[in-house]
Formats: C-alpha cells, structure tokens, sequence
C-alpha cells in the first residue's frame, strides 16, 4: 500500500540532517516549556487570552484594516495593497524603481519567502542580502528555510563552516562565534552601500500604527539604520488592537518561539525619520499582503490567521522532528504549515492536500499554540475536503471508509465479523481502527483475536457473582438477553 | 464542549458500556475489567448489544460521511439519558468533541451533543462522576503511565493518576517527554509507517528508562501500536489498561 510522501522522505532523510533537525526541535521545545512554567502560575489562561485577542483581530479585518491604514498614513507611512504574491512583488519592485534604487538589505519574513520575492527582484536587476545569520547561510546556499523561526535548524555548525570557506569568508572554522562574527564583518559593509531596507513585521497595532519588529541579531536596526527608505511586507492578520496587547503577545511571542522572556531587539516603529531625528529611513512603505489570507477567513478553518510565527508547533511535533520541515515542500512546514498551505495553495490545493495528513492528531501543538489554535480540528477539516474533492496526495495510504462503515452501522453484520474473526484468514480488519494488516505488520505484531469473548461472558455471567455488593439485581435479570 | 457539565449518574446508578471495537475484537478482558470495576462500584452496567465501534477510523480519515453513518448508529444505540463509560480516551473524545466536529452543520447536532453530554472515559467518571478519588486493595508493580493523547484537555490523566497512586503496593514512574505522541494515531500507522515506528521507538526507549513493571493505559489503542512493536522487536513488554488495574488490586486484597 501507498505510504504518505512525507513519509518517504522521512525514511530518506539523511542521519545528520535528521539529527539536527530532532534535537533542534526537542531542546527548543523544553526550554520553551521550562521558562513558560516558571514564568507564569498558568500559562494556558495566557494562551486562551491570547487567541482571543487575534481571533477579535481576524474577525474584524473589514474594520480595523482602513483603520490601521488611516493611522499609518497619518504617522507618515505609504500604504500599499497587494492581493497577490505577484502585485506584492510588483509593490516592492515599484517603490525601488521610483526611487532608482537598486539595492535591498532585508531581514528575516516569511512573507517575502511565500511571495518569492528575492527571485522576482534578481529577474529586475534588484539585489538583495539577507542579514538575518540563518537567512543569510540559506541564500549563500541556495537553500530553503526549514523552520520558521531557525531557517537552518537541519544544519549543523561543519556544514555552515563549509559554506563559509567556499563564499570566501575565511578559513574552515565551525566555531559558532567566529562563524556570527565572520558574518557581522561582511555584512556591516553591506548596511551602508544598500538603498532600501526590508523587513516583515510581528505585529501593527491599530490604535498607534506602530509596527513591531522582533529579531535576537539587532540586523534589522542595522538595516534601518543604513538606509533611506524600509519597506515592510506584512501579512494582512498581524494586526492587534491596542498597544497594550502587545504586552501579552510578546512575552507569549519570546517564550514560545526561543525560550526568552523577550526577544532580544523589540523595536517600535511608528513612522519614518521625524526631523528631529539623527538617522532612519526618511521614506516608509507598507505592504499589506493577501495572498490567499481572505480565501482563509472564509474558510472552516481561519482560527490559523492568529498565528504569530512563533515555531513552538514546529518544536514539539513529532512527525516535524522526523520528518524535518523540507517534507512539508513549502514555505511554513510542521503543524501550521499542514494548515495554511494546503490553503494558501488556493486552486493548488491538491498539490498540498497530503499535508494535513501529516499528523497523529496528537494534539501537541494545540497544547503549546500561544495563540491555542485547534491545530488538530483544522488538520481533521481540511482532510475531510481533501476527501471530498478526491485529491489523490491525500488518499496514499487510507483505506476506503465505505464497506467498513456499512458494516459499523449494521449490528448483526458486524457481530458475525466479530465472531467469525477467529479464523485468521477470515480477519476482518476492514473494520478495525488499524488498516490492511500486512501494513501493520511490518512493524508490529497483532494482539490474539478474542472476538465476542467480552460479549459472551457478559451475557452468559452470573452478575452476582461479579457484584456481591449488588443485592437489588438477581443474576436471572440477566437472561433472555 | 465544555467537560465539566456533563450528565452525571442517577440514584440508581445505572450507566450505559461503550466498550470499544477493539475491546470487542483484542482486549475482551479491559471491558470485562471495566465492568467488574463499575459493579463494585455499585454502578448497574447495561451493554447495549447493537454497539460497534465509534466512527473514529473515518473521521479521521477525512470521509465524514462514512463516519457519521457511524455516529448516526451509535446515537441510537445508546439512546436515553444514561451515562455512557468508555474505557478509551480517544473513542470518549470521539464521542465529546470529534462527533461534535463533523455534525456541525448537520440538522441531527442536537442529538450527538446529547450523546456527548453522557460520555466519559472510565477514570474521568469515577472520580470526577462517582466522587471516588481512592482505590482500596493491593498492586505490588511499579507502574509507568502512559498519557494516551487524546486525553489532553481532559481529566484522564490526573484521574488515573490519583486512583492508582492510592493503591497501596504502586508506585508510578516518571517517563520521559509524556507530551510526544507513542506513534499510533489511527491510520497514521501504516500511512505513515516509517515516522509511526520511530515514534514509537522513542517511546519505547523512555519507557524502558524508566524501568517499570507494567506500562498502564487509558487507551489499549496505543497499546496495541506500542506492545506490537516490542513484541516484534522481541522485547516484549506488560501492558494493562487502567481498569484491568483497578480489578486486579481489589481481587489480590479479596475484595472482588
Ligand atoms: S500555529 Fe501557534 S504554535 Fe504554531 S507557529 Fe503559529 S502561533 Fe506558533
């Protein structure tokens, strides 16, 4: 029978790259619970508020965006619209063009992965350099990001190092410091010949227009500091109402993607340069990007749109920690990812369809989810409309429902199935939770058949026997049943 | 739904067993030890006949219309206003939530939420229906618990934990990363057979480490992934289900 391709790739991925990417995961995950626990009497009512918070932001789009764009407008920032990945390129791409500019210092977003963007900008001359270190490693290696918050968790420090000595960064050395500091000499110079910087944002707020940019390296200050004009691409759920919400989400937002009670540079920023200002860029845009974000709210399954990237999904999952987050053949992998691109896939949907099949529904990234999205709920409806419109990724490995559930709703069928189970040939695991028995035995063995002993002994027993305890009912109630 | 206003038992006691398909196939003796612990208990157990399994394989699955054809089947079943005990977390979670999922939109809702209001999984109900939070009589073993996923969000767990913590002659082991999942999930196993073994292999490993006499479940559907895959290893390892443990301390003190 067919295997899941998630599973292929599993089995195929090499030791070390498995490795790095197990232990990545599964420290991040213990460090993230450890500080949270410690933190916090109850970090779950923390998580609820949280995701009640964004579910008011998704739930109120049509309303707060006008109003978070009146506010950036009037804070001195050009608004832009991009409902595509392709009109959000052509955004970026008109602003640098307008200006004849012609090269981009950008730190890290995942919206610029999704829209391809550093691709589109090479075709139109536009250079751009990836300051954040993992970004950096992944694009001097022509590689993708595998976790959305540490790009090159599936990397360990030998191969980084070779990367290095290859671009002409220095002697072979995987001393992790002189690889950072290696990287931070290059790039400085960088900073100061770049026109334009480009960044995404962890949050706006409605109330202020102020755009929340975290990162642990201090490079998107950098990158602002350098040059004339940011841009900044921004997924429409970013929002939050008020500035005081931000208190929760970015000490939920530290924890729970590095296991720090703040990320490291939280920077605020509600405007370009006033006079006043020694430096920072005198010319502000943002792009506000769809991309498939209102085919998701109108969705069974919009809960996503509160996810604030934070990875702790990622961390804890185990079938990401085997699997690694290029199984997922797409820009967010692990447990959110199952979700949003098979959704954001739009008409590509069934390319993706096998993702929400990744999953034992365990319910381990409902469990750490800062914002408590129903990961599990979602990954179950979008299997059903997998199911649905017959996508073919989704079905590897599923036996066919329609005989088994027959027989579940027709109890004189299933109890002969359950009596006659006995002879081995006749198994009739059709029926059972477990699919094709070869499948399962491969791994594993079968317990031995007892079909319909329970229901014979209950029938047959003598309840006081059982039940001493129990003088209202004489064992001859039993009969005749 | 919300767990904590859930049908609670008459003065008679009377409930309703959803034993489970692969009680009813593989472990006949969880649901007669389930029985036996719901008797002494003074609970009068009826065994609707028509029962069959809970609709999960297909819900699961995606085919949701197969699944409710099941759900349809078993709301019948177990039509009335009895609690109904399930010795399964994940088939009672069916029954209280995934049901719930799938009838969203259907006209007959009402009456799946019915039946979720009456579900509960065994040690849920006897300590947070029936008020018993100890367990009388003798278990020489130590114990390593396994935390069935499915029982996350509800009392499962804590329940079991204080029943057979209470028991003198148990002492329960801590395991290791008790959040990761033990690699089961249902067709998971054998769609993905590669990332489900090596699940269960971690496992396995903690498991092991923690060096116990007996693996204890509220779930024999993990179980029967986890003890399968010892076996085949040739390290098999003893596993029961938590009720088969609350039967067996009372007839080793001779309360049974
Ligand atoms: S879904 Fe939740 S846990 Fe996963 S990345 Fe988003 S916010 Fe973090």
């Amino acid at each position: 029978m067919a295997t899941q391709l998630i599973d292929q790739f599993a089995k195929n991925l090499a030791a070390d790259t498995q490795a790095a990417v197990y232990d990545g995961s599964k420290k991040g995950h213990e460090k993230r619970t450890k500080l949270l626990f410690d933190t916090y009497a109850d970090p779950n009512r923390l998580r609820e508020l949280a995701g009640e918070i964004k579910q008011h932001v998704i739930e109120n789009l049509d309303t707060f965006l006008p109003a978070v764009e009146a506010k950036l407008q009037s804070n001195g920032v050009k608004v832009h619209w991009a409902s595509s990945a392709e009109d959000a390129c052509a955004a970026v791409l008109g602003i640098m063009q307008a200006r004849g500019d012609k090269k981009i210092v950008k730190s890290k977003t995942m919206v610029s992965e999704e829209i391809e963007l550093e691709h589109y900008l090479d075709k139109h001359g536009i250079e751009t350099l990836e300051t954040d270190l993992g970004e950096f490693i992944v694009q001097i290696d022509h590689d993708h990001p595998s976790h959305i918050v540490k790009p090159i968790i599936h990397k360990n420090r030998r191969e980084i190092a070779k990367s290095f000595e290859r671009e002409g960064l220095g002697a072979y050395n995987d001393d992790p410091e002189t690889i950072t500091r290696r990287a931070r000499q290059f790039l400085r110079h960088k900073y100061l010949a770049a026109d334009v910087a480009l960044t995404g944002a962890n949050f706006v707020s409605v109330e202020s227009g102020r755009m929340v940019i975290v990162t642990n390296e201090g490079n998107s200050r950098f990158c602002l500091a350098g040059t004339k004009c940011h841009i900044a691409l921004i997924g429409i759920e970013k929002l939050v109402p008020h500035d005081r919400d931000l208190g929760l989400l970015l000490n939920l937002l530290g924890r729970s993607a590095t296991a720090q009670q703040l990320t490291v540079y939280t920077e605020f920023i509600s405007g370009p340069k006033s006079a006043g200002q020694p430096d920072g860029p005198e010319e502000m845009h943002v792009v506000f990007v769809d991309n498939g974000r209102t085919d998701v709210l109108a969705s069974e399954c919009k809960e996503i749109l509160r996810c604030i990237r934070c990875g702790a999904c990622l961390n804890v999952c185990p079938v990401y920690r085997q699997a690694s987050g290029h199984a997922y053949r797409s820009v967010y992998p692990g447990p959110v990812g199952a979700v949003l691109s098979p959704l954001l896939a739009g008409k590509k949907f069934p390319e993706l369809a096998d993702l929400p099949k990744a999953s034992s529904l365990c319910g381990a990234c409902n469990e750490v989810c800062p914002v408590n999205i129903p990961i599990p709920d979602l990954l179950l409806r979008l299997r059903e409309k997998g199911k649905r419109e017959g996508a073919k990724l989704a079905a590897a490995g599923t036996p066919p429902m329609g005989a088994w559930s027959l027989l579940a709703s027709q109890p004189a069928a299933w109890k002969t199935a359950l009596f006659g189970g006995k002879i081995i040939n006749y198994l009739p695991t059709k029926w059972l939770p477990i699919p094709p028995l070869r499948a399962w035995e491969a791994k594993r063995t079968l317990p031995e058949w007892k079909g319909g002993e329970f229901r014979s002994w209950f029938r047959n027993r003598k309840v006081g026997a059982v039940a001493p305890n129990r003088p209202d009912r004489k064992p001859e109630s039993k009969e005749g049943r | 739904m919300n767990l904590a206003h859930r049908q609670l038992p008459g003065a008679d006691k009377r409930v309703q067993l959803m034993a489970t398909c692969l009680c009813d196939a593989f472990y006949a003796d969880v649901a007669r030890a389930t029985v036996e612990v719901l008797e002494h208990l003074g609970c009068q157990v009826e065994f609707p006949e028509g029962q069959t399994c809970c609709g999960q394989p297909a819900f699961n699955g995606g085919d949701w219309p197969a699944s409710r054809r099941v759900v349809r089947h078993t709301v019948k079943t177990f039509a009335g206003d009895l609690p109904v005990i399930v010795p399964s977390g994940s088939c009672a979670a069916m029954m209280f939530h995934g049901a719930l999922l799938e009838f969203e939109k259907e006209p007959d809702l009402p009456e799946v939420q019915q039946l979720a209001h009456r579900t509960w999984e065994l040690a849920d109900f006897i300590v947070n229906a029936l008020g018993v939070k100890t367990w009388p009589g003798k278990f020489d073993a130590t114990i390593a618990l396994h935390r069935a996923c499915h029982t996350r969000g509800t009392k499962t767990c804590d329940s079991a934990v204080a029943l057979l913590t209470s028991i003198p002659g148990i002492k329960l082991v801590t395991v290791g990363e008790v959040e990761q999942c033990c690699g089961f999930g249902g067709t998971f196993s054998v769609s993905f057979p590669n990332v489900s073994a090596s699940m269960g292999e971690l496992k396995l490993e903690h498991i092991r480490a923690a060096k116990p006499d007996l693996l204890v479940s509220p779930d024999m559907s993990c179980m029967m992934h986890l003890g399968g895959l010892a076996e085949k290893e040739g390290h098999p390892i003893k596993i029961q289900h938590v009720a088969q443990v609350l039967r067996d301390a009372l007839k080793n003190a001779g309360l049974l």
